[in-house]
């Protein structure tokens, strides 16, 4: 891992350098050790891409989004102040990041708190630097794979980004086949509204299990997915199921970085 | 005038005044609410509008339903016209007013109408078929009682009777209207004549012509009974309509104007807060200074919502707008997996609060409290805590109605005002307060994926 560049937005100020986007990277990418994979992977895209990026690295916090959800409005705003005075110091104009809840309050909550920036989903960001050539993967390893993909209800749903991800399974060549309950209609994972963080409710089952069903319906050998807290639902749903060996679920970043051999 | 006419302007008046004091009484409970300012963009609004409310655009999702809801709309839109001509007879003591005026057009537009009462006939059977024999899910959940079953019921069996009273007395009249004019005149029924029947009946009715009565004095009969049932029943169901769950008919098109127009997954930033953040990282604040005597005045800052006159008047609205459809519930993926949480609960218990609040509020004078709250008696915490915040419900709702917004904003007033999260979210929110994070990762450990 050695060849990967990281730099902080610290680090780049300090030699009078500036980024042309920050990566926030967010926090089950910097803490949780399955999604910090696709941290590194799409790290490793936007070095392969030569996008001059940078991190917060230990000036990041949460923004606050699991607070706002549960209704802790004031631990939310704390949050939100606290990153757009980093951000706005830096001047900060274009974010990209991996988890769909950052992309949703960074872009939709935090403008009217003072913080105004371009901000795009890595799924988008990718399909830009694969329609743009500066990343390649073509007739790579998924040429003809079956692969379902789930959308994060904070990137469908609450964003309307049903097409970039889909567009970067076309391009993997891969055999894209859809659940019944896909785009508008998908179906959650069960972890958004605070629910990652605390038991569920009293049910008859868990909407991960229900989710996970429908994805192994497909018959798709791996289930894309394009945000951290879906991974570790569905990574879940399919042990459950014991076909762990059988399903992949794996980040529309890291089957990019596999196809690109990075 | 005859007596008929000042029977008819009696009707008319007793459902004006019944009407028009269910709505200034329904418009008062909507503005029961907090204030919210929703008078931005109106193009966009006015787009929206056309597209969900009037071209149904959410509802054909579900294609027999939809196509179905389609047939009952337009019929009601579209036969409405003729209401007016009949409203006018009803006044005037005329007799098809307007086939003097149109002429030969007439009938082709009786033969509209026709068609679609026909297929508003057909499309309330089969809603009531998919309620009441096959027994859809969604309209047999727990929140649906026996009084929103009956109210669905109720509406639907009521559309087929005046659907088959316009049709039945179109055949009646329809077969007057072909007679010779002289031999109406022996029974003194001459006011049958005037549209041009082209040699035969209306498109629809005349089918069911052939088993009505021959002689003329009882098809007049039939057609005065199916007039005067018709034009009733029309005028009892305007004044229903606004007890029950119906109210969308009208409020659809509001509600649908007046919707969030921003992306799905945004949620307000409360101002309240706002104001406290900001004096709190104001390192210039002072916190024990006399605020100014303007804001002394206002009300002490509230956080979320206890109870109906907490949430906002849209909020409101959607509630009253509710058709309890059931499609936010059928795709919410906690009611879905066994939860009690049921988006359509929340609206429905929303507009019953609204409703008791208001009455009690009424009879008991402005300090009434009945020591009830929607939050905990209504809507309980385990239904609140069991939602993803994942939007299928607001996405699902034919005319835009927003119950997250509910939740989230009852969810609120838990935590801020209650301190009553879960355990498990405590830790989570003192977490990201000590560490920047939702675990329990120290902050300064950001980075440390890089080397890994």
């Amino acid at each position: 891992m050695a060849d990967l560049q990281i730099r902080t937005m610290a680090d780049m100020i300090a030699v009078g350098d500036k980024p042309e986007v920050l990566f926030w990277v967010g926090c089950a990418g910097s803490f949780d050790d399955r999604a910090k994979k696709i941290t590194k992977a799409f790290s490793k895209i936007l070095n392969k891409a030569n996008v001059k990026f940078a991190v917060l690295g230990t000036e990041e916090g949460c923004t606050g989004d699991p607070a706002k959800r549960s209704g802790n409005e004031f631990l939310f705003q704390m949050q939100a102040i606290m990153n757009i005075q980093v951000m706005n110091a830096y001047e900060v104009t274009k974010i990209v990041t991996t988890c769909p809840h950052c992309f949703n309050t960074l872009k939709n909550e935090y403008p009217e708190l003072g913080g105004n920036y371009e901000v795009m989903h890595h799924t988008q960001f990718i399909q830009t630097l694969l329609s743009e050539k500066k990343i390649s993967i073509e007739g790579g390893i998924f040429k003809g794979k079956k692969i379902t993909f789930h959308d994060p209800c904070y990137l469908g749903r609450a964003n309307d980004v049903y097409e970039a991800p889909r567009e970067i399974l076309e391009k993997l060549d891969a055999e894209l086949i859809e659940m019944k309950r896909c785009k508008a209609k998908g179906l959650c994972c069960g972890a958004g509204g605070g629910q990652m963080f605390k038991e569920a409710e009293k049910g008859n089952k868990e909407v991960n299990i229900e989710r996970t069903e429908e994805a192994l319906g497909t018959d798709a050998e791996i289930i894309a997915v394009g945000c951290p807290f879906c991974n570790t639902m569905l990574t879940d749903g399919v042990k459950s199921f014991n076909k762990e060996k059988e399903v992949r679920v794996y980040d529309l970043a890291e089957l990019v970085e596999q196809a690109a051999e990075l | 005038m005859g007596i008929s006419n000042l029977i008819f302007l009696l009707l008319l008046i007793v459902t004006v005044v019944l009407f028009v004091q269910r709505v200034k009484f329904i418009r008062g409970n909507i503005l029961l609410g907090k204030p919210l300012d929703l008078s931005d963009n109106p193009s966009a609004r006015w787009k929206k509008m056309f597209r969900v409310a009037m071209g149904q655009s959410k509802m054909t999702v579900r294609p027999i339903s939809g196509l179905l809801h389609i047939f009952v709309y337009l019929g009601f839109v579209i036969i409405n016209l003729e209401m007016l001509e009949i409203v006018l007879d009803g006044l005037l003591g005329t007799h098809r007013l307007f086939s003097q005026m149109i002429g030969g057009y007439y009938k082709s537009f009786i033969n509209v109408f026709e068609t679609l009462a026909l297929l508003v006939f057909v499309s309330c059977l089969v809603f009531l078929v998919r309620r009441n024999v096959i027994k859809l899910k969604r309209f047999w959940s727990k929140e649906m009682t026996s009084w929103p079953r009956s109210d669905a019921n109720i509406i639907l069996i009521v559309e087929c009777f005046l659907m088959a009273a316009f049709l039945t007395m179109n055949a009646a009249d329809g077969a007057l209207q072909m007679a010779n004019v002289e031999d109406l005149g022996k029974f003194m029924l001459e006011h049958y004549s005037g549209v041009e029947m082209a040699g035969s009946g209306f498109l629809i009715s005349s089918f069911i012509a052939p088993i009505l009565p021959t002689d003329f004095e009882s098809l007049a009969l039939i057609e005065r009974i199916c007039w005067w049932f018709h034009i009733s029943g029309v005028l009892a169901f305007l004044v229903y309509v606004t007890y029950s769950k119906h109210l969308h008919i009208f409020l659809a098109f509001p509600n649908t104007y007046y919707s969030k127009l921003q992306p799905k997954g945004q949620l307000n930033n409360l101002a309240s807060v706002k104001k406290e953040v900001e004096l709190m990282m104001n390192p210039s604040a002072d916190p024990y200074a006399t605020p100014p005597p303007s804001e002394l005045e206002d009300e002490l800052p509230s956080f979320g919502a206890k109870e109906v006159t907490d949430l906002s008047w849209k909020q409101l609205m959607d509630s009253y707008s509710c058709t309890e459809c059931g499609r936010c519930t059928s795709v919410c993926p906690a009611n879905l997996t066994g939860k009690i949480l049921s988006p359509r609960k929340v609206m429905m218990d929303t507009r019953d609060r609204l409703e008791e609040y208001s009455a009690g509020k009424s009879t008991n004078g402005r300090d009434f409290d009945d020591g009830k709250k929607l939050l905990g008696d209504y809507i309980t915490s385990e239904e609140l805590w069991a939602c993803t915040s994942c939007n299928a419900c607001t996405d699902a709702c034919p005319i835009l109605i927003d119950p997250l917004s509910i939740i989230v904003d009852l969810r609120r007033s838990l935590v801020m005002e209650d301190s009553a999260a879960p355990t498990e979210l405590n830790g989570m929110f003192s977490n990201i307060e000590n560490n920047g994070a939702p675990w329990q990762f120290a902050q300064a450990d950001r980075l440390n994926w890089k080397d890994e």
